[in-house]
C-alpha cells in the first residue's frame, strides 16, 4: 500500500436526513488522505450524491461532521447548460474562489485554467463550444474546471458511469494520476471494476446496513458486493498484458445460450 | 441542442468596439436630425464650439436646437436603451433563461404602477421616480418572496411568480386609470405609459443618469460572476460563490435601472429581452463581453427607434408601440433561429 499524506477529508458520525426518519447516510466515519483515491459504491438512491454535496459544503450534515482540510472541488455529472460557453470560459469559472468579487480573472487565472486543460489533455478544445463535446470530453473539462480552482480534495459524482469503455479508462487513469500528484480523491461509481482499477479504498453504502469503509480488496468481496446490489457476482483473476488483474463479473439472472 | 457557435475572443472584442463607434456616430447624427436639419460636421462643430470657435460661428438657434433641445433627448434614449438591455442581459444570466426580461420579472409593471399612482396623486417628478423605484423593487421582492415560498431557488417558479406579480400590478395600473380624471389625469397617464422621450430635459437626464450609471457600472463589475451564476445555483455554490446574496445584488441593481427608466420615459418593452439576444449573436455568451455589448447595442437601438419616432410623422409615435412592433417579430425570428433551444 502506498504511503498517503495528511488527511484531507474527515467524517465523524456523519449523517444526513431531510425528515429525521429516512437517512441518506448515517453514522459515517471516513478519512481520506492526500494521494488517496476512494471509491463510493452503493445502489441507486442510497445517498452517494448527497454525501458528496455534504462533503463539498453545499449541505450541512444532520448529525456529526464532515470537515475538509483545504479547498474542495466538486465535479458534477453534468449541469444545466443555458448559454453556449466555450470550454475555456467554463474552466476559467473554476477560479471563482481566487478572483475578487468585482474583479475579472487575470493572467494567473488564465494560466491556471490552461494548465488544468493541459493536465486533462483537453488543451486543443479550449476554444470549442462546451456543447459540441462528447460525454467523455465534457467530463474531462469539468474535471479541468475543478482542478483550475487548485483544490486539495476532488469529489466526483459518477465521473465514468455514462461513458464508453475507452473514455472510462481515460477518466479513471486521470484520477489515478491526480492522486499520485497529491490530491485526495473521492468518486462515486456503479462499477466495482472502477474501484478495482484505481481506488486505494472503498466506501460501500449497502441498502439497509451501516456504511463500510476500508481498503478496496477487503471491502469488495463477492459476498459484500452481492449484498450491496442484490445480485451475485464472481471475481475473476487472470493474466493480461503481463499483469495479474482482477475483474468482478455480475451473474445476471438471464443468460443467452 | 446547441445551434450558436461560440464567438472567438478577438471577433467579440472587435464587435464591441464597432458598437461603441456606431453609437457615438449615431448619437452625433441624431443631434442633427429633426425639423431643423444639421449636417454631421456642423453638429460636431456646434458641440466643439465652447473650445474651438467654428467658422461660420454657431448661431444661438443652432446651439439651442442641438444642446438644449436634442442633447437631453439623445442622452435619455441612450441611457434608457443601454440600461434596459444591460439589465435584460444580467437578468437572463442570473435567471439562467434567455426568455427573461425586465418586464417578465415584474419590475416594469411595479414601476408603472408607482408612476401612475404618482401622477394620480399629483406628485412632482422626483416623487414619480421614487414611487416607480419603490414599487419596482416591491414587485421584485414579491416575485422573489413568492418564488422562494413555493420552491426555493427554482428558476421556473421565479418566472411564473413574475407573471403573477406583473398581472397584479397591471390590474392596479388599470384601476388607477379607471379612477383617474378622464379630462385631466388620464391622458397624462396613458401617454406616459406608452413611453416617450418627447419631454426630455436636462432634469430628466439627471434623474435617470444616477441609477443607470451607478447600477450599470456595478453590473459591469459583476459581469464575470454572472457567468458563474448562470451555471446553476448548486454548481455556482460549489465553485465558491455566495449565490443568494449575489443574485439579490444583481436584482436590486436591475430594479434601480429599470425603475429609473420607467419613471422618465414610461414602459419601453422588448428592448431588455431582444437586444441581449442580438448582442449574444455578435459577441458570444460570455457575460464579460455580453454585458458591455448589450449596453451599447441597447443604447444604439433605442436611439434609432426614437429617431424614427420623432422624424417619420409629424405627430410623434409613442416609443413603447414602436419597440413592441419591432421587438416582437425580431424575437419570433430569434426563437425560430435558435430552434426553441433557448440559446441566443
Amino acid at each position: 500500500m502506498a504511503e498517503f499524506g495528511p488527511s484531507r477529508l474527515t467524517a465523524r458520525a456523519a449523517g444526513h436526513s431531510y425528515d429525521g426518519r429516512t437517512w441518506q447516510f448515517r453514522d459515517l466515519d471516513l478519512t481520506v488522505r492526500a494521494g488517496e483515491v476512494r471509491a463510493v459504491l452503493g445502489p441507486n438512491g442510497r445517498g452517494k450524491t448527497t454525501l458528496l454535496r455534504v462533503a463539498a459544503g453545499l449541505k450541512r450534515p444532520t448529525t456529526g461532521s464532515i470537515v475538509a482540510d483545504g479547498a474542495v472541488g466538486l465535479v458534477p455529472q453534468d449541469f444545466a447548460r443555458t448559454f453556449p460557453y466555450t470550454v475555456f470560459d467554463i474552466v476559467l469559472m473554476g477560479r471563482a474562489r481566487h478572483v475578487g468579487l468585482l474583479r475579472m480573472p487575470g493572467g494567473r487565472d488564465r494560466a491556471a485554467a490552461a494548465a488544468a486543460l493541459a493536465v486533462t489533455g483537453m488543451s486543443a478544445f479550449a476554444e470549442r463550444g462546451f456543447d459540441s463535446l462528447s460525454g467523455g470530453e465534457r467530463q474531462l473539462v469539468l474535471i479541468a474546471r475543478a482542478i483550475a480552482g487548485e483544490p486539495a480534495t476532488l469529489l466526483l459524482d459518477e465521473p465514468a458511469s455514462a461513458l464508453d469503455l475507452g473514455n472510462q479508462d481515460r477518466v479513471l487513469s486521470l484520477l489515478r494520476r491526480l492522486a499520485d500528484d497529491g490530491l485526495a480523491i473521492v468518486f462515486t461509481t456503479h462499477q466495482p471494476n472502477h474501484a478495482l482499477a484505481v481506488a486505494d479504498g472503498v466506501l460501500a453504502m449497502p441498502p439497509d446496513a451501516p456504511a463500510l469503509s476500508g481498503p478496496t480488496r477487503d471491502i469488495l468481496t463477492d459476498d459484500r458486493i452481492a449484498a450491496l446490489y442484490g445480485l451475485p457476482v464472481a471475481t475473476l483473476t487472470f493474466e493480461a498484458g503481463g499483469r495479474t488483474r482482477r475483474s468482478i463479473a455480475p451473474l445476471y439472472t438471464s443468460v443467452m445460450p | 441542442m446547441t445551434t450558436a457557435a461560440p464567438v472567438s475572443r478577438s471577433s467579440g472584442v472587435g464587435a464591441t468596439g464597432l458598437l461603441l463607434l456606431l453609437l457615438v456616430v449615431a448619437a452625433v447624427a441624431s443631434l442633427g436630425l429633426g425639423r431643423i436639419d444639421l449636417p454631421f460636421a456642423r453638429v460636431v462643430a456646434v458641440l466643439a464650439s465652447p473650445w474651438l470657435a467654428p467658422d461660420p460661428p454657431v448661431t444661438a438657434l443652432e446651439w439651442s436646437v442641438v444642446v438644449t433641445i436634442r442633447l437631453p433627448r439623445v442622452a435619455l434614449a441612450v441611457l434608457a436603451g443601454g440600461g434596459l438591455a444591460l439589465s435584460g442581459a444580467a437578468l437572463q444570466g442570473v435567471f439562467r433563461n434567455p426568455l427573461v426580461g425586465p418586464q417578465v420579472v415584474g419590475v416594469s409593471s411595479g414601476a408603472a404602477f408607482g408612476g401612475t399612482l404618482a401622477i394620480l396623486v399629483g406628485w412632482d417628478r422626483t416623487g414619480l421616480v421614487a414611487a416607480a423605484f419603490l414599487f419596482g423593487l416591491a414587485a421584485l421582492v414579491l416575485v422573489y418572496g413568492l418564488g422562494t415560498l413555493v420552491a426555493r431557488s427554482n428558476i421556473l417558479v421565479l418566472v411564473l411568480a413574475g407573471v403573477i406579480v406583473s398581472g397584479f400590478f397591471g390590474a392596479l395600473v388599470s384601476l388607477v386609470q379607471y379612477v383617474a380624471d378622464s379630462q385631466d389625469k388620464l391622458p397624462v397617464i396613458v401617454f406616459w405609459l406608452l413611453g416617450s422621450f418627447a419631454t426630455a430635459s436636462a432634469d430628466k437626464v439627471g434623474l435617470v443618469a444616477g441609477p443607470v450609471v451607478v447600477g450599470g457600472v456595478a453590473l459591469l463589475l459583476l459581469r464575470w460572476r454572472i457567468n458563474i451564476l448562470s451555471m446553476g445555483d448548486e454548481d455556482a455554490a460549489a465553485l465558491g460563490v455566495p449565490v443568494e446574496r449575489l443574485r439579490w445584488i444583481v436584482l436590486v441593481l436591475t430594479a434601480a435601472i429599470v425603475s429609473a427608466q420607467v419613471a422618465v420615459s414610461g414602459i419601453v418593452g422588448w428592448v431588455g429581452l431582444v437586444v441581449p439576444h442580438l448582442a449574444r449573436m455578435m459577441v458570444g455568451a460570455d457575460h464579460r463581453r455580453l454585458l458591455p455589448a448589450s449596453m451599447l447595442a441597447g443604447g444604439l437601438f433605442l436611439l434609432a427607434v426614437d429617431d424614427v419616432a420623432r422624424t417619420v410623422t409629424a405627430a410623434e409615435i409613442p416609443l413603447g408601440i414602436l419597440t413592441a412592433l419591432i421587438g416582437t417579430p425580431v424575437f419570433a425570428f430569434l426563437l425560430q433561429r435558435t430552434r426553441m433551444g433557448g440559446h441566443g
